[in-house]
């Protein structure tokens, strides 16, 4: 059984200011299976973070549905952890009880929360700063407290919107290998939002690259990558120019759509 | 030594101040009534709170009961406003249908002036401790509603995203993201209230009530002990800056975890 299922999104989004609707997605149908970590690429402003949200159940779609486990999803909830682009941290908390943030909720008792969230900053490398507040993180810290907070949830889906966008080439590999050996460990469902085709071509399982706006499924691709994946590698770079070809064609597109 | 110099240096102006006031007093050039000198002041305040020569007449030693008077008024005059102007205003700030049905009618009560009310405070409630709790109330409940709106309203939307991502039913957002969130704001507006609530303690005891620091200064007035009528605006001025005092020693408790992220907190 697929773990997310989308048939037949559409999302307009209504600009009452400006009187004029946008078509932001446009009739997107995609399933993702259970333990796939499936890469959404698309340029910027083609729906990619629509469609994460209305997975997350942030955004309603205004045709179409969207089941995960097999429920229609009417709301965001705890079965599907997010991973946001900014980090969106409770400024006021310090980072274990941000990362226990869920179990305050279910109303834990103090010390069950910090040991429950012990194991998850340990799972992130970030040992040593349970007492820190996230004024005093840096940007990929903070990024590294969100996916521990979105672990702790046990979730069977976890949604990342480029939650690596803002960190430096270094950084950004080593939590790349991180998520991977994590998701390994869990072995849940991540979709994962990027406009990097090396990100996309690193993490996942498959590819999906959407057109520019209105926002469709291009094509799907299947890595069946050995990992650690080989960045010089022969197949990753025959993938790599495929997408790029693709990725061109969508840019000439949208530039003759303009000037037309 | 750095520490000692710098208190120093924020006494001098002060302390010249007090000095060519003295100065000025005593060389007659005024009666001597009209401008007592800050020593007379001292003396005659030393006996209002101490009572040692009755040189404060009537009120000789009982500076205590009066200031506790006022104290008392503002405390639970500020107390129901600060309670009602926060859920109030989280209400406000929250729900679009609260906002649409109460928010007009307080939009057109906010600009009259509390003082305005003093008529129909002592109609309404006598001449006691009521009309002047009503008062502060007034004056304390818009600053602290409007600050609580306020912070509501620019709490970061992704934040509750964030927490209805981990399962957060609209109560524990409310409690757990969008009052902290809220609350520096919050402070804000308390901090305003405070110095509103003395305010309108000493207008209403001027007026509305036969007890306190504001009624004792008025009284003096009459009896042209102008000596006593510094010693009470100094009294006055030193329980509000303690009040105050009080509240941002609060509000950097509460709101340690800016330390460090925001411009204020440079000032150490
Ligand atoms: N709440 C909204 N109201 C109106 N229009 C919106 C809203 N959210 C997104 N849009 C529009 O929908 C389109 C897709 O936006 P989306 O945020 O999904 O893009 P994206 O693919 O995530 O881009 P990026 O890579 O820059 O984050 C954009 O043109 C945007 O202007
Ligand atoms: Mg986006």
């Amino acid at each position: 059984m697929a773990s997310i299922e989308l048939r037949n999104i559409t999302k307009i989004f209504r600009d009452a200011k400006r009187k004029r609707d946008l078509l932001a997605i446009d009739d997107v149908s995609l399933s993702v299976e259970k333990n796939e970590f499936l890469c959404l690429l698309g340029s910027s402003g083609c729906g990619k973070s629509t469609l994460l949200n209305m997975i997350a159940g942030f955004e309603k779609p205004t045709e179409g549905s969207v089941t995960v486990g097999g429920k229609p999803v009417d709301g965001p909830g705890a079965d599907r952890g997010m991973v946001f682009q900014q980090a969106n941290l409770m400024p006021w908390l310090p980072v274990w009880e941000n990362v226990a943030f869920h179990l305050r909720l279910k109303g834990w008792r103090k010390a069950d929360r910090r040991d429950a969230a012990q194991e998850y900053i340990d799972m992130v490398g970030l040992r040593g700063f349970e007492n820190h507040f996230p004024a005093e993180l840096s940007g990929g810290m903070s990024q590294r407290v969100g996916i521990a907070r979105a672990l702790l949830l046990n979730p069977q889906v976890i949604l990342m919107d480029e939650p690596f966008a803002a960190l430096d080439a270094q950084t950004k590999m080593d939590m790349q290998e991180e998520l991977v050996a994590i998701w390994q460990k869990q072995r849940c469902t991540v979709v994962f939002v990027t406009h990097s085709v090396d990100e996309a071509l690193v993490l996942g399982t498959r590819v999906a690259v959407m057109t520019s706006r209105p926002g469709r499924i291009r094509e799907l691709i299947a890595l069946d990558l050995p990992r650690p994946r080989d960045t010089t590698g022969p197949r990753f770079n025959d993938h790599k120019r495929h997408i790029l070809n693709l990725i061109r064609e969508e840019g000439l597109q949208q530039r003759q759509a303009a000037v037309a | 030594m750095t520490a000692l110099s710098k208190s120093w240096e924020r006494a001098v102006v002060p302390l010249f101040i007090l000095a060519a006031w003295e100065v000025f007093s005593r060389s007659g050039f005024l009666p001597a009534a009209l401008l007592p000198a800050p020593s007379v002041v001292l003396h005659t305040w030393g006996d209002w709170i101490f009572g040692f020569d009755e040189t404060s007449q009537g009120n000789t030693g009982r500076w205590l009961a009066d200031a506790l008077s006022s104290a008392t008024r503002v405390a639970a005059g500020y107390g129901i406003a600060v309670v009602s102007g926060v859920l109030l205003g989280i209400a406000i700030g929250w729900w679009r249908w609260v906002e649409r049905t109460v928010e007009p009618t307080l939009q057109m009560l906010r600009p009259v002036p509390p003082v305005s009310w003093i008529p129909l405070a002592i109609i309404w409630f006598g001449i006691a401790n009521k009309p002047a709790i009503f008062l502060v109330f007034l004056g304390a409940f818009f600053p602290i509603l409007m600050n609580t709106i306020h912070g509501v309203k620019t709490a970061d939307r992704n934040l509750i995203r964030a927490a209805s991502m981990m399962g957060a039913t609209e109560q524990q957002l409310l409690r757990h993201v969008v009052f902290p969130a809220a609350l520096p704001s919050i402070f804000a507006g308390l901090r305003i209230g405070i110095g509103a609530a003395w305010m309108l303690t000493v207008t209403a005891e001027m007026v509305a009530v036969k007890s306190g620091l504001g009624y004792v200064l008025w009284d003096s007035y009459y009896f042209l002990r102008y000596d006593l009528v510094l010693a009470a605006m100094a009294s006055i001025g030193l329980l509000g800056y303690a009040t105050d005092a009080l509240i941002k020693v609060l509000m950097s408790a509460a709101l340690h975890w800016q330390h460090g992220s925001t411009l204020q907190s440079r000032e150490g």
